[in-house]
């Protein structure tokens, strides 16, 4: 399984959301510090789930961070994460 | 929790920088020659808003690099601490920068700052 779709996997398993989108970016960091050859390092996910509704940013980059956190120790490098609740202004 | 692997001593050195300086940048690369396009995101924004800050450079300090993802309990670099809290990492200053939420955090914490930015 890719890295994205397991990420995929696990966000959607955890926090139903409504939408959502993994892009694999590693690509854009090739050569940087933290990119493998064989990339999957970098990631950027968007989801919108009613989970997030009433948490401020930190809880809601918390909540994703906690469950890929086994991912960001061992095989991510970066993640970049834009939660919204439903009907949020992106 | 997650289990601490770093020594106290690494810990105290965080809490004495964040204590000291009311802002802190805990960056990969120095506010001059960032060596991240995250961290470097977070130096333009404080750049732009005429924020003083201090940045320590992870790269540089291993015991660091890894003891402040443990005492944040975050997993990743760029983070942003003011007046001793943190406020998040590159993602989240981008997007509290944009709404205004930044600048009222700074005024509410008596951190001065360009108002006009």
């Amino acid at each position: 399984m890719s890295v994205a779709l397991h990420i995929n996997y696990i966000l959607t398993d955890a926090l139903k959301p409504v939408e959502i989108q993994v892009v694999d970016q590693s690509h854009l960091h090739a050569g940087h510090a933290g990119a493998r050859p064989e990339g999957e390092t970098h990631f950027q996910v968007i989801i919108v789930s009613s989970l997030f509704a009433g948490k401020s940013l930190i809880e809601r980059h918390r909540m994703v961070n906690d469950l890929l956190f086994d991912l960001l120790r061992d095989r991510v490098h970066a993640l970049s994460l834009k939660a919204y609740a439903p009907g949020e202004p992106r | 929790m997650m289990q601490q692997t770093v020594p106290n001593t690494v810990f105290e050195r965080i809490r004495g920088d964040i204590g000291q300086n009311d802002v802190v940048l805990y960056m990969k690369g120095t506010a001059v020659f960032p060596q991240c396009g995250f961290s470097a995101a977070v130096v333009q924004v404080l750049s732009q808003l005429g924020v003083k800050f201090k940045d320590i450079n992870v790269l540089e300090d291993n015991e660091i690099r890894q003891g402040i993802k443990e005492f944040t309990n975050w997993p990743t670099i760029p983070q942003l601490y003011i007046k001793g809290e943190f406020v998040g990492g590159c993602d989240i200053v981008r997007e509290m920068y944009a709404t205004g939420e930044l600048q009222q955090l700074l005024e509410s914490k008596g951190v001065s700052f360009n108002q006009a930015a």
